[in-house]
């Protein structure tokens, strides 16, 4: 099980391996709500702690939204580890969430 | 019935408001739009790959910018800021410098597919915000979107998409800004997705086909609701200035016209017509076979008029500038010193260049660039190869329409190889032209000779003579053409003719003296003859006068010698009586 050895050997160095996440989200607005709740559980079951979220209001940095290249949203962008993926939906796909994430 | 005029009244302030437009910038789309795209609304450019679409939006935003301070968003699906920059920094377009001054801001918005998961439902509220901030951030007045389409091949959710650009259209509108969208031509519909359905106030479909291996790029309005506009396919041209579209017709034919003259160059061509020269903004044809002189005529013209301080435009088609040059100062015209002067300007291209309408477009803003009051075209012949008779004539309508409206006088010249094409050129051009002239061979004796005549020349008296075209090398000269005892005579025949005639006259003068002299003698003579019969007959009169004295003296004599013996008898009878 290759899932089962990177989550073993993640520990070892918990600093470096941490997941880092950044979810774009329209103020509270239903998909954003949902996308928010979805991508939380889906998180705390397959990475404990092990990661890093940001969650962004694009109404509140819309400089941000262009230098991230912002279309759809809500978008999750995956910054570390490589690759780089972009996740667009409200997160209510857990296969597709899971395949985006590299956790399955 | 007051009511309803007071509603026609409205609708009519109402569809007044509905109309206003923005104009473009590019040149000669504001004429076909009358007056530009919808202003506050979005339009639809669409058209297959490499016809123009981003170069026509990209101008669009920066025309904006530099002539009416309209800032202008550029949202670029397909190709990075700086690329877009790079390929247009060619036409003298410098984003940069733009971006800096805030007048344009340039968005691009990358979609890959490799690297998105779609994991729900979304919407495109990031796309939204992007826009929003980049047109609030410049207070932009134009928006374009390159290509959107380009979203349909990142995300594959169509029934999002599809409802989301159009509340995007929707948006834009409420924006107020006029906006351009783009869109790639479909197999059966304007553009892939069916953008049309969306973008429903203006649609231009640009269109760029290869016909007989030559390109010519057309634009076409497709809609335009609420507007008048030219429905043609309108050529244009994409080159160091950008887009140029050509409004190829004015529908009227109500153009001014010049009385005044203009010379042709040829002193003896000018006093064939009773103008002498032809009118200032008429049209010129001269034609003839290969080799007459047709060129020559033209230079001649140039020469005539650039002495006239008047500017002139010269498109070669057949010749480069620097050969006609050559050959002109062969006949004693120095078309260099008026290129030196300014007042001469020579647009060389072979026809196969481009498509003809290209070429229409090139003389277009050639002409509206140096604004010269004479244009030569040399020859419009040559442009049959790129395109059909009808379409040659076509172009022509058009050039010769536009070139009065300007009130510029243009000479053509015509090859005209044999009859048919001959024919051709008839139907072709002759309605259209003011003024015809014709150089014909005329082949006698084994040469060649020219001979020019003036077919036509619209609202002047012209001679109806066949002339002598010859070319010499202190210029062109009309000669009168010799009427011999056998027809016309030209050339070597000619002067043969002459010096026959003057042969004939040497010997006639001569045959006249050797007969006037006669003349004087047998006058002499029969002076002389005349003088001794006058003396004769004094002598005879002076005889029979003799006669008649002595008689006369006789009488006398005898009547006194009768009167005496009277007396002598009467003295004697007395005597006896008594």
């Amino acid at each position: 099980m290759t899932e089962g050895d990177l989550l073993t050997a993640m520990p070892e160095n918990e600093d470096e391996q941490k997941y880092v996440l950044r979810l774009f989200v329209t103020g509270a607005s239903p998909v954003s709500v949902r996308a928010i709740n979805n991508l939380k559980v889906i998180l705390e079951k397959h990475l404990n702690d092990n990661y890093e979220l940001e969650i962004i209001d694009v109404h509140q940095q819309p400089l941000m939204v262009k230098d991230e290249d912002i279309t759809a949203v809500p978008m999750l962008l995956k910054k570390f580890p490589l690759p780089f993926r972009r996740l667009v939906g409200d997160m209510s796909d857990y296969e597709k969430v899971l395949r985006g994430l590299g956790l399955k | 019935m007051f009511m309803a005029v007071t509603d026609a009244n409205e609708n009519h302030a109402f569809r007044h408001e509905s109309l206003q437009k923005t104009l473009t910038g590019i040149p000669g789309l504001d004429d076909i739009t009358m007056g530009g795209l919808p202003k506050g609304r979005p339009t639809l450019v669409c058209g297959g790959p490499g016809c123009g679409k981003t170069l026509f939006s990209l101008e669009f935003i920066v025309k904006g910018a530099l002539q009416f301070n309209e800032p202008g968003v550029f949202m670029a699906f397909e190709e990075k800021a700086d690329e877009l920059a790079a390929n247009v920094v060619s036409l003298g377009f410098d984003l940069e410098e733009l971006q800096r001054e805030k007048k344009v801001k340039i968005d691009y918005v990358h979609v890959d597919k490799s690297e998105i998961e779609e994991t729900g439902e979304y919407n495109l509220d990031g796309l939204f915000i992007r826009l929003g901030y980049a047109i609030d951030s410049i207070g932009a007045k134009r928006v374009v979107l390159d290509t959107i389409e380009n979203l349909f091949s990142g995300l594959s959710n169509e029934g999002i998409l599809r409802s989301e650009l159009r509340r995007l259209f929707q948006w834009l509108k409420e924006k107020g800004v006029t906006a351009i969208i783009t869109g790639e031509r479909g197999e059966n519909t304007l553009t892939r997705q069916g953008l049309e359905e969306y973008v429903s106030d203006c649609v231009i479909l640009l269109d760029h086909r290869v016909i007989n291996q030559i390109s010519t790029r057309r634009l076409r309005i497709v809609k335009y609701r609420g507007s008048l506009h030219g429905t043609n396919e309108y050529p244009f041209l994409i080159d160091d200035e950008g887009i140029s579209v050509l409004p190829v017709t004015s529908l009227t034919l109500n153009k001014k016209v010049s009385s005044e003259s203009i010379s042709s160059g040829i002193d003896e061509l000018n006093n064939m017509m009773s103008k002498n020269g032809f009118f200032r903004g008429s049209s010129i044809l001269v034609s003839g076979t290969a080799g007459t002189g047709k060129t020559s005529i033209a230079g001649s013209f140039i020469d005539a008029s650039c002495k006239n301080k008047e500017k002139c435009l010269f498109f070669a088609f057949e010749e480069s500038p620097a050969q006609i040059i050559r050959n002109m100062s062969s006949i004693n015209i120095d078309l260099q010193a008026h290129i030196d002067s300014g007042l001469l300007e020579f647009f060389a291209s072979r026809p196969t260049l481009y498509g003809l309408e290209m070429h229409l477009v090139a003389i277009h803003k050639a002409i509206k660039k140096s604004k010269p009051s004479v244009v030569v075209l040399d020859p419009i012949t040559n442009l049959i190869t790129v395109g059909s008779v009808s379409e040659v004539k076509a172009m022509l309508v058009r050039l010769i329409d536009f070139l009065q409206e300007e009130q510029i006088t243009v000479m053509f010249t015509a090859l005209s190889m044999n009859t048919i094409v001959n024919d051709q050129t008839d139907e072709g051009v002759s309605s259209l032209v003011d003024c015809w002239l014709m150089i014909k061979d005329i082949e006698s004796n084994g040469e060649r000779n020219r001979g020019l005549y003036i077919m036509k020349s619209r609202g002047m008296q012209h001679s109806n003579q066949i002339r002598e075209f010859v070319i010499t090398d202190h210029g062109l000269e009309l000669i009168d053409v010799y009427l011999g005892p056998d027809g016309i005579l030209t050339g070597s025949a000619r002067e043969a003719q002459i010096l026959q005639e003057e042969t004939g006259e040497v010997l006639h003068t001569n045959a006249l003296g050797r007969k006037d002299r006669e003349l004087l003698r047998r006058r002499k003579v029969l002076e002389a003859k005349i003088d001794s019969l006058r003396f004769e007959f004094e002598s005879a009169e002076e005889e029979l006068n003799k006669v008649y004295i002595e008689e006369e003296l006789k009488k006398e004599f005898m009547e006194q010698t009768r009167q005496k013996m009277t007396d002598i008898r009467k003295g004697a009878g007395y005597r006896n009586e008594k």
